[in-house]
């Protein structure tokens, strides 16, 4: 697999923070997540050789952090709050509202490929609930109500994108 | 009349014009605390720290002189000190405040305690989706590091400590301190067993290692620039200092306040601070610290005796908001996440959120934990999606009997002690949803169909 020459750079500045150069291996993810929207077989291998571990090492975190994937997803991630407070100012609601705006199922892609929605657990912002976390921006405040408002953001960000 | 907030920890964060740069904060006395304790010796910091009482925000509200005094200093290995900003405790988002707004005073409170304890490198270790407060705390700590505050040499002293920034990947039980320590090893965020795992003595890289919330180490700060007998005014004897509440659900002004401890109650919290409950409706139940705590109902009565000797007899408004109030009241503070329900909220189905919330966040280790979280969220689910039986109120009490202090870490009290405490006070409604159905009713919850995943 071959990576950008800046993100190489990127994850060889970070390994020497660390006392020991496992310690690295969730912020290599995330780097390289970021970079190419999900974690591949062959990110999890070159990872692996990059901090001398096995593969098993590498693989055995991206199963296990929800924020990880193994597949790719739309240009846009909607990730809906659904603990408690949140639900209790109408999330369950803001979510459906968002899936039938951006022609989405929840936990999939929209046919066009734009987004991807999903629920996610507790994300520390409870008292300007209902929030959702759009890539890794945090909208706040977003009732039923004013569902569509943020919908239609999207879909202006996507076509000017 | 409302009581009056005391901001000590977030006194400049929501000032116009204050920005998380270094210059503002040095502007506003940023960074003298760390010359003055670089001047003093470790030990003294350490010892003004224990005087202060002051008790780790984090949830367990373990005191944190005594976390430091437990630090294994023999062992000749080096000493780590670990800032928990995973926050993640359903309810709370008070540390988030502090890292978005005012980053260096993180900073000057984890210097300050890793001088004490003779540390040369630190993490924080941020949750994953705070992408932007990690950027914020990455670019405070190069800030801090042109500025001499840490780093080599550290303002010209002989003392040199780094720090770095670490994300986690979405995973609650990473803010369970060994689960983090495993998580900042780069394995699975399994916690460890205790004893003979506390961090205190084998920590990170099995070394002896500091594990803080972040309004516990900004604390350290306020409490070397009073002194520990001063900080130990502020509050009540016990409940030291000041705590960052966070309010959510059912109140019309939900947000963070900064309270002296016992200074109010949670019924000046909620109607007074937060101004009551919306659209003229009644209070039904409370969370007082987060979706771990046991919830208490609005027409309890709690009863007993104070430590102190005196006997109380309280309403939930009644309770006192520090850490004994609530502990009095058979629940705790916790996080200090507050949650509020109207009279409007279907328990049952308050009750099937949370389980969804234990059974997505078992680590998976221990047996109990694992299927029992995930068999409580079941039989909720069916609850509300229309499949309810009268005995579902007994059959959730018996799982979550069988979790609690059958597992490794706290997390499975943390599922078993919101079931044990809805079933019992709500029992009524749990039966009722099941009679409802049987009628033909109550198959549609307010808050939305509950999919089995």
């Amino acid at each position: 697999m071959e990576l950008k020459t800046e993100l190489v750079e990127e994850i060889d500045a970070l390994i020497p923070k660390y006392p020991e150069k496992r310690s690295a291996v969730l912020m290599l993810l995330h780097k390289v997540q970021e970079d190419q929207g999900y974690i591949s077989p062959e990110a999890v291998q070159w990872i692996a050789e990059k901090l001398e571990l096995q593969p098993i090492n590498v693989q055995e975190l991206v199963t296990f952090y929800p924020m990880l994937r193994q597949e790719p997803i739309g240009k846009v991630h909607v990730k809906v709050c659904r603990t408690l407070p949140c639900a209790l100012n109408g999330a369950y609601a803001t979510c459906e509202k968002l899936q039938s705006e951006l022609n989405c199922k929840l936990g999939g892609t929209s046919p066009d490929g734009n987004f991807t929605i999903e629920f996610v657990e507790c994300i520390a912002s409870c008292g300007t609930g209902p929030v959702v976390h759009v890539d890794e921006t945090m909208h706040e405040n977003i009732r039923p109500e004013n569902a569509t408002e943020l919908a239609d953001q999207l879909k202006a960000q996507v076509k000017s994108s | 009349m409302a009581v009056a907030e005391k901001r000590i920890l977030l006194k400049y964060a929501d000032e116009p014009g204050y920005t998380p740069d270094i210059e503002c904060y040095k502007k506003h006395g940023g960074y003298q605390m760390l010359e003055k304790t670089l001047k003093m010796k470790p030990e003294d910091i350490s010892a003004e720290i224990m005087t202060s009482g002051v008790r780790g925000r984090g949830g367990a509200g373990f005191p944190m002189g005594m976390k430091m005094k437990f630090l294994d200093r023999k062992s000749g290995k080096p000493i780590y000190l670990v800032c928990n900003a995973d926050e993640s405790e359903p309810g709370t988002f008070k540390d988030r405040q502090i890292m978005y707004k005012d980053p260096h005073q993180l900073i000057e409170g984890m210097m300050i305690t890793a001088y004490a304890i003779n540390a040369k490198l630190a993490f924080i270790y941020i949750r994953g989706e705070m992408q932007e407060g990690a950027r914020i705390l990455e670019n405070a700590i190069k800030e801090a590091r042109e500025g001499g505050y840490l780093g080599d040499k550290i303002l010209d002293s002989d003392y040199s400590c780094d720090m770095v920034v670490h994300r986690g990947a979405g995973a609650y039980i990473c803010g369970e301190e060994t689960g983090l320590l495993e998580s900042l090893e780069g394995k699975r965020p399994n916690p460890r067993i205790k004893p003979p795992f506390f961090p205190a003595v084998l920590g990170l890289y099995q070394c002896p290692t500091l594990v803080n919330n972040v309004e516990t180490l900004c604390n350290v700060k306020h409490i070397v620039e009073m002194g520990g007998e001063e900080y130990a005014k502020i509050g009540r004897p016990n409940n030291t200092g000041t705590r960052i509440w966070s309010v959510s659900g059912h109140v019309n002004k939900p947000g963070y306040f900064e309270f002296e401890c016992g200074a109010l109650t949670y019924g000046e919290l909620i109607y007074d601070v937060c101004g009551g409950i919306p659209n003229g409706r009644k209070l039904k139940a409370v969370i007082p610290g987060g979706s771990s705590a046991k919830v208490l109902r609005a027409d309890e009565r709690f009863k007993g005796k104070l430590k102190d000797g005196t006997e109380f007899d309280w309403s939930i408004e009644d309770i006192p908001l520090d850490f004994d109030g609530p502990m009095a009241a058979g629940s705790m503070s916790g996080s200090g996440a507050v949650i509020v329900m109207d009279d409007t909220t279907d328990m049952v189905e308050a009750m099937a959120n949370i389980n969804a919330f234990y059974a997505h966040e078992s680590c998976g280790q221990c047996t109990p934990c694992r299927e029992g979280a995930l068999w409580l969220k079941k039989v909720t689910t069916r609850m509300v999606n229309g499949g309810a039986r009268e005995e579902d109120a007994d059959l959730l009490k018996s799982i979550a009997d069988q979790i609690e202090g059958r597992t490794i870490c706290a997390f499975g009290e943390a599922a078993a002690w919101p079931v044990q405490s809805f079933v019992a006070k709500f029992k009524d409604e749990f039966i009722e949803k099941a009679r409802a159905q049987a009628n033909g009713a109550g198959k549609n919850g307010k808050m939305g169909a509950f999919t089995l995943a």
